[in-house]
This record gives C-alpha cells, sequence and structure tokens, in this order.
C-alpha cells in the first residue's frame, strides 16, 4: 500500500505538471534540449538602446508576443504560458484549476513608456512632473495604465485565466521568490487546506531601469564581448549576474489525489527550508550560517540526512560573493563529501532569472531526476582554485539522481532551499 | 492535527493619530474631531500625514536609517513597536526563531530624478537613451533597496534580528489579508509558534498617489466622512501614512512566557470577489461577514476598512445594512487608506477594543450607531477600493 504521509505525519506533495520558459526556449522539453547541450541563451541586448549602459547582454526572452510590450505584459505570458503547460501535463482541465494560486512576480512598477505617455497628454508647464501626470490621471485618462500600476493585477488576471480559488497570493522574496511560491503550495497541501496548488514563478522585467539598478549595486557582469561565456559560476574570471527572464510553473498535489485521481507523480517536493540573514541587504554573514541553516533546515523538513542528496543545483549565481559563499555553506554541511558532490549551476547558461529562477531551477531539477542527466556548469575554463567542487563543467552527466537539493539566496537576506525525490519514501 | 488558538500578544500602531496603542486609543476614544488631515500639500487631494518620529528609538543605527526610503523606515519602526509590546524586542533566540509575514507595496521613486527625464523628454526623440543616460547618473546605488518590497521584511531582520522565515506578499490590501491568513494558519497547524505580521504604507508622496488615481479612486478636497463622498468630486479614497505590526502567538506559547493576549483571532475569510455586478458584491460581502463572524450577539461592532472608493464602499455599507446586528466604525474617517496595512490595522484596532472592553465612539455620526453591546468579538474588515477582500474575528481569549 501507498503511504501517503510523511515523517512528520503531513500529507506528502507531488508534483504532477510543471512548464518552463526561458531564453532557451519555450517548454521543458525544448529547454532541456538546449540545457544539456550546453547551450546559452545569453545575447545582446535588443530590446533598447544600450548607450551608456556597462553591460549590454542579458538572458531577456525575446521571443513571446508582449516581449515588447511591457514588463507587466511579459510577465504575465511568461506565466500563464508555464501554467498552461503544467496544468495539461498534470490532466487538468485548463480553465478550472480549482485550487489556490501562489505567484512568485517582480515588484512591476509604471513603467516608463506609461509615464511618457502620460506626459505627453498632459499639457501645461513643462518642468511639472508628477502634478501632470496626476492632473491626466484625474482627467480619467489613465484607465489602462491603473491596471498595470496593481501589485495584484497579474495574479488577478492569471486567477480569471486558470479558473483557480480564492485570493492568489503573490509574493516576492527577491531571488528566491520562485523557491518560496513552491514552498507556499507544499505548505498550503500540508496544512490540509487544499489538494492542490498551483506554484509560479515569472519575471519579465528587465528593463533599462532595472538593469542600471543592479548595474549600481555592482552586480551584474560587464563581459559584453562574448554574451554567451559571461555568466561563469565558480570560475576564476566571474564577474557578476547575467541579468534574465523567464518563467516556471507547477501543479503540485497531495500524493493521495494524485494516486488516487491516476495522474503520473513526476517528483516529490519532499522538503522546504529557510532562513534570513540579518548581516546585510546585499552580502551575506560572513560565517555562511543562515545558508547553511537553510539548508540544514530543508534537510529535517523532508526527513533526510546529509548522504542521501545525489545533485545539488546550486544558486550559482556568477557574482564574486554568492559562488564563494554557497561554496563555503554546503562544505559546512556536507563536509569532505561536497567536493565529490555533482553541483551545476543553470544561470551558466540561462542567466538569473530573479524572481524565477527558484522555479526554473526546480523545473530543471525535476528533469534532472527524470531523464538521468545532470546539466553542465558550462563556461567552466579557468576554475576559481578557492572553491573545489564537482561543478559538472561544460558537458552533461548520464547519472542516475534520486535526490536533489536546490538553493535559492536572494537579496534581503532570503535564504530558502528545496529537497526533492524522485520517489516518495 | 490539534488546532492551535491564535493570540494577539504585541500591537506596533503609527498613524497620522500617533504611535503606538495608547495613543491611538485615546485619539480614537475622542472620536471625529481627532483626525488630523493635510487637504493643501497635495492638493487637490487630502492626505492624513505621519506624525513625527524619532526613527532613532526602534532604528538605533543612523545608517540602517539612510539605507531605508520612508515607508522601510516606518514598517521597520512599527514592528520594533510591536516586539516591544510583546516583551520579544531583546529576546534574542524569540527572534531568532520568530517567522516573519510582511505585506508591501513599492518603496517611493525619486521624484527628482523622474522629473528631470520627464522634462527633458519634451525635448528628445531619444528617450530611450535619455532614460540610460539619467538614471546611470542620477539614481543613488543603494535606491533600489530602499524601494524593493522584500527590503521591509529584510530591514526587520537586520535592525530587530527576526530570522525565522520571512514571506513578503505584494498587492494592496489583499496582501495584508493574505498575510494575516497565513499567518493564523501557520499557527493554527503548530508550523509556527510566533510571528511578526504587519505592513506599511507612506502615502505622502507623488508616486504613491498616482497609483490609487491612475485608476481615478482619490477623493478630491474638501474632506468628507468615508460613507459620504459617492457623491463629491473624485473616486472616494483619501489616503493615509501608517503601518501596523502584530506579533501572533499560540496560545501555549504565550502563556508559558506568561503574556497576557490582547484578544485572539478566531476566524480569518479571505476573497476574491465578482463586482461586476453591484447586488452580487454586495452579497458576496454580506456572506463572507457571516461566514467570518458566525453567530454573533444581537450587536456587533465592526471595525471597517472601508476606503471611500464608491462601489467598494458602497457595497460593504449595503451589505451591513442587511446585517442587523452590525455596528460599524470607519477607522479610515481618522487615520486615511493605509492600503497593504489596512487589514492589519483593523485588526490591530478589534483586540485594542476588546482588551479595553469598551467600544469605539462613532467615527462618523451620521452613519454610525452606538454600540451598547457586549464586546466579546469584534469584526475586522478591508473590502479593497478595487479587488480582493478580507475579514476576521477577534475574540477575547
Amino acid at each position: 500500500m501507498t503511504k501517503y504521509t510523511d515523517h512528520l505525519d503531513r500529507p506528502i506533495v507531488a508534483v504532477t505538471g510543471f512548464g518552463v520558459v526561458t531564453s532557451l526556449g519555450t517548454g521543458k522539453n525544448e529547454n532541456w534540449r538546449a540545457l544539456t547541450e550546453g547551450k546559452s541563451g545569453i545575447h545582446a541586448i535588443t530590446r533598447f538602446p544600450t548607450d551608456h549602459l556597462n553591460t549590454r547582454i542579458s538572458g531577456m526572452v525575446d521571443f513571446l508576443e508582449s516581449s515588447s510590450k511591457g514588463p507587466w505584459e511579459l510577465t504575465y505570458e511568461l506565466a500563464e504560458t508555464a501554467a498552461v503547460e503544467a496544468t495539461q501535463q498534470s490532466g487538468m482541465d485548463g480553465d478550472r484549476f480549482d485550487g489556490p494560486l501562489f505567484l512568485a512576480a517582480p515588484p512591476v512598477e509604471t513603467d516608463w513608456n506609461t509615464r511618457f505617455a502620460l506626459n505627453d497628454m498632459a499639457g501645461g508647464e513643462a518642468d511639472d512632473g508628477y502634478r501632470r501626470l496626476l492632473d491626466v490621471a484625474r482627467r480619467g485618462d489613465a484607465k489602462d495604465a491603473f491596471e498595470r500600476s496593481q501589485f495584484c493585477s497579474i495574479a488577478d488576471h492569471l486567477a480569471d485565466r486558470l479558473g483557480t480559488s480564492g485570493l492568489p497570493i503573490t509574493l516576492s522574496t527577491a531571488c528566491a521568490s520562485g523557491a518560496t511560491a513552491i514552498q507556499l503550495g507544499v505548505e498550503a497541501i500540508r496544512r490540509g487546506e487544499c489538494q492542490r496548488a498551483l506554484t509560479i514563478g515569472a519575471d519579465g522585467s528587465a528593463t533599462a531601469e532595472a538593469l542600471i539598478r543592479f548595474s549600481l549595486l555592482s552586480a551584474l557582469s560587464t563581459q559584453n564581448d562574448e554574451p554567451e561565456a559571461a555568466s561563469k559560476p565558480f570560475s576564476k574570471g566571474r564577474d557578476g549576474f547575467v541579468m534574465a527572464e523567464g518563467s516556471a510553473a507547477f501543479v503540485l498535489e497531495s500524493l493521495e489525489n494524485a494516486v488516487e485521481r491516476g495522474a503520473q507523480v513526476l517528483g516529490i517536493v519532499r522538503g522546504c527550508g529557510e532562513q534570513a540573514d540579518d548581516f546585510h541587504r546585499t552580502r551575506s554573514k560572513p560565517d555562511g550560517s543562515p545558508a547553511i541553516g537553510a539548508v540544514r533546515a530543508a534537510l529535517e523538513d523532508a526527513g533526510m540526512a546529509e548522504d542521501e542528496i545525489d545533485y545539488i543545483n546550486a544558486h550559482g549565481t556568477s557574482t564574486p560573493e554568492n559562488d564563494k559563499m554557497e561554496y563555503m555553506s554546503l562544505s559546512a554541511v556536507f563536509g569532505e563529501r561536497m567536493k565529490s558532490i555533482p553541483i551545476s549551476s543553470n544561470k551558466s547558461m540561462i542567466g538569473h532569472t530573479l524572481s524565477a529562477a527558484g522555479a526554473i531551477e526546480a523545473a530543471f531539477s525535476l528533469m534532472t531526476m527524470l531523464e538521468e542527466t545532470i546539466p553542465p556548469t558550462i563556461n567552466y575554463e579557468t576554475p576559481d582554485p578557492a572553491i573545489e567542487l564537482d561543478v559538472v563543467p561544460n558537458v552533461k552527466r548520464h547519472a542516475m539522481i534520486n535526490s536533489v537539493l536546490s538553493n535559492s539566496f536572494g537579496f534581503g537576506g532570503q535564504n530558502t532551499c528545496l529537497v526533492m525525490t524522485r520517489e516518495a519514501v | 492535527m490539534s488546532e492551535h488558538d491564535v493570540a494577539i500578544t504585541g500591537i506596533g500602531l503609527v498613524s497620522s493619530l500617533g504611535e503606538g496603542t495608547d495613543a491611538h486609543w485615546q485619539k480614537l476614544q475622542a472620536g471625529g474631531d481627532a483626525a488630523l488631515i493635510d487637504c493643501d500639500r497635495f492638493a487637490p487631494y487630502c492626505v492624513h500625514p505621519l506624525p513625527e518620529i524619532d526613527w532613532g528609538l526602534q532604528i538605533p543605527k543612523r545608517g540602517d536609517q539612510r539605507q531605508m526610503e520612508t515607508w522601510q523606515r516606518l514598517g521597520t519602526y512599527t514592528a520594533g513597536l510591536a516586539l516591544e509590546d510583546a516583551g520579544i524586542k531583546d529576546d534574542i533566540e524569540l527572534c531568532a526563531s520568530m517567522d516573519l509575514v510582511a505585506a508591501a507595496g513599492g518603496g517611493e521613486r525619486d521624484v527628482e530624478v523622474d522629473r528631470s527625464i520627464l522634462a527633458e523628454s519634451e525635448r528628445r526623440n531619444d528617450r530611450d537613451v535619455l532614460i540610460n543616460e539619467k538614471l546611470t547618473t542620477e539614481l543613488r546605488p543603494t535606491l533600489f533597496l530602499a524601494q524593493l518590497s522584500n527590503l521591509l521584511a529584510g530591514n526587520i531582520s537586520i535592525v530587530h534580528k527576526v530570522t525565522g522565515s520571512s514571506r513578503t506578499f505584494m498587492g494592496e490590501e489583499g496582501s495584508g489579508v493574505s498575510a494575516i491568513e497565513t499567518a493564523v494558519a501557520r499557527i493554527r497547524s503548530g508550523q509556527s509558534s510566533h510571528v511578526l505580521v504587519g505592513a506599511a504604507f507612506q502615502c505622502e508622496h507623488p508616486d504613491m498617489l498616482l497609483n490609487y488615481e491612475l485608476g481615478g479612486f482619490l477623493h478630491q478636497a474638501p474632506w468628507r466622512p468615508v460613507a459620504d463622498r459617492e457623491a463629491a468630486p473624485g473616486g472616494g479614497v483619501v489616503t493615509g501614512s501608517g503601518a501596523a505590526f502584530l506579533v501572533l502567538e499560540s496560545s501555549e506559547h504565550a502563556a508559558a512566557r506568561n503574556r497576557r493576549a490582547y484578544a485572539g483571532i478566531t476566524s480569518v475569510v479571505s476573497g476574491r470577489a465578482n463586482r461586476s455586478d453591484a447586488d452580487r458584491f454586495e452579497n458576496e460581502i454580506l456572506q463572507m461577514a457571516h461566514k467570518a463572524a458566525g453567530e454573533n450577539d444581537p450587536e456587533l461592532l465592526v471595525v471597517s476598512g472601508a476606503s471611500g472608493a464608491h462601489r467598494a464602499t458602497l457595497a460593504e455599507l449595503g451589505a451591513f445594512g442587511d446585517m442587523p446586528s452590525a455596528r460599524l466604525r470607519c477607522f479610515s474617517n481618522m487615520t486615511g487608506h493605509l492600503k497593504e496595512a489596512q487589514f492589519p490595522f483593523a485588526i490591530a484596532l478589534a483586540a485594542l477594543s476588546i482588551s479595553k472592553n469598551t467600544a469605539f465612539p462613532t467615527f462618523d455620526a451620521n452613519t454610525e450607531s452606538d454600540f451598547n453591546g457586549d464586546l466579546r468579538s469584534v469584526l475586522a474588515t478591508s473590502i479593497g477600493y478595487n479587488r480582493n477582500e478580507g475579514m476576521a474575528l477577534v475574540t477575547a481569549s
């Protein structure tokens, strides 16, 4: 008889469908093919002029209908596309999901095109700034812009489109958001609030302003000359992350519900762990204790020991700081064995998809188990001698992987880790 | 799984009425005349402005203060008040194991930089290049962090050392509803023993006002009570700057450290009503009230977060008009609309009223009626000005 509860007597949570979009393409199969071929989606920016910018490359998604329409539209389309793939795979009725929605999304503000458009409509004194925009708004000429200015609106449109139930939650834990969305879904099922949940991480917010903001924090790679080689996690010459867009969605379901309705179980979300860092807004505590705590919490939540992890899907941003700290924290948890656990960074190929990263990398973690293949860390030509890891350099590796740890660490001290397995026990 | 009772053991409040529970209680007991409203600074809009705050009292390092825009500072400050009120503030272990759920919007933009870009755009055809040119040279590097939604929670972790789990929900009033609902569910199920939950909103910024006015939601001066704005120019919302944070605990956890609770939270209901049909919307609110309140006494005090937004307020007033026991107190008359903080603020006021065993006087004598019942439970509401709604029943513990 199948056991439906875990070591803490909570419902086991299965994945019965998932979908992905990145700069490498639409859908998990297209993405997986490119990812395992070691193909990079990083390219020169064409969406806006790059004059005056130190970073002129990104992993933007430029092939969707909304790619040039603005961050609200693109984030919505990314989320919807991944969600439809996920619900179809799980065998759900596409527009009557009937479970809660957890959306990890960037805080999308009114964009510059909208501000310019309002300003043009205004007339009056040229130097009046927001007063002019408020005047136009007061005349009632800005209703479209209103919808895009509301932080709840993307999730609201998704809820209508997909037929999710209740008040959807839109969340942000910076670069850990996608993992947090999964965690919230898992927790809701474990609490018995629902039998299934739809969790999405989507980010289509790579505007010039967003890029400049990250650039001003010295977070981005400036290796513009060879875009596909710019993201080089764990390498000596790494100099920052490459900003990117994408999405991933999951149908999470209590194992019992999935088995009873005859759905294919694609994997299990066995444990989630998190710990906030109180050290600094962009840097982690020098001793790595919050990241260590998050990894340990995920293992504990999964009811698993360190030696039961077969593969680690790294946060691996390619910033000097992250990769060093991630190595240090993992070494503290896994000890000597860390040198031989395969660990790779999808960001070497797709860049840092920010609010979507935790979700996309969870999707690729599932693919790793399902396809028995570890995607490589590309651009690993000159290893950082201070980081002794088996990063699955440059070429994919065939391996039977039964369990994955996926890390997400974000600005504001957000650390979230997921443990996923092929089987429930 | 055994259910745990949820107790409110700490409250932090800041609004135009002042800071802390005592100041709020006193001003609110004085009724409508105590409201502080400024209809000049952002004319034709009125705002309920922030009081003077000595930030150093809760955020000792000036370096930390500088890293935040006002809404983050306000939230971090108010979270400190709540922790202090709960007797947790200097307990390193309790803070380290405490979970945090914040509801947040975005931060205030740099008005001067935006103004100069807009002004220059009238003379330029290469506006995309103009953005690059201006933003790369004029934006303060750390402003990004001071605006990021999840950095309110991040700053609370840094300043107050609250480092259990940390989640930030976004999306106007609904995010405040979900934050409370999630925190309560965590405690009830035993996932959390103690949670810090709340939000902050600073309205005194043209960018924040614009987000309402793009949809035509702001009321225009002169000021009028929430229930009486439909015929006046504008969309009915008068905003306020303010914040509310709550410390929620399982009642065992509170008892083990000998903390008396203000009140408990016995139910939270959230929804996303279809508002296209006025009657249906009103009926959904009424159903939600019955679901949240259950069987109630002949008189039920309702601490209402009604924003003044015409359609939503009309529907809420209509719904409670059909619930004979309801005695409405629309606190936006006193504080203005606090957006993400509206629902946590409503719950805080409900809990205060229960702990004092005293109802609030009417904030608008023309539409609100006296309360002469038992204060065993109080209903807190937030019907979003545009979308999403929630209610909670706060009960004597």
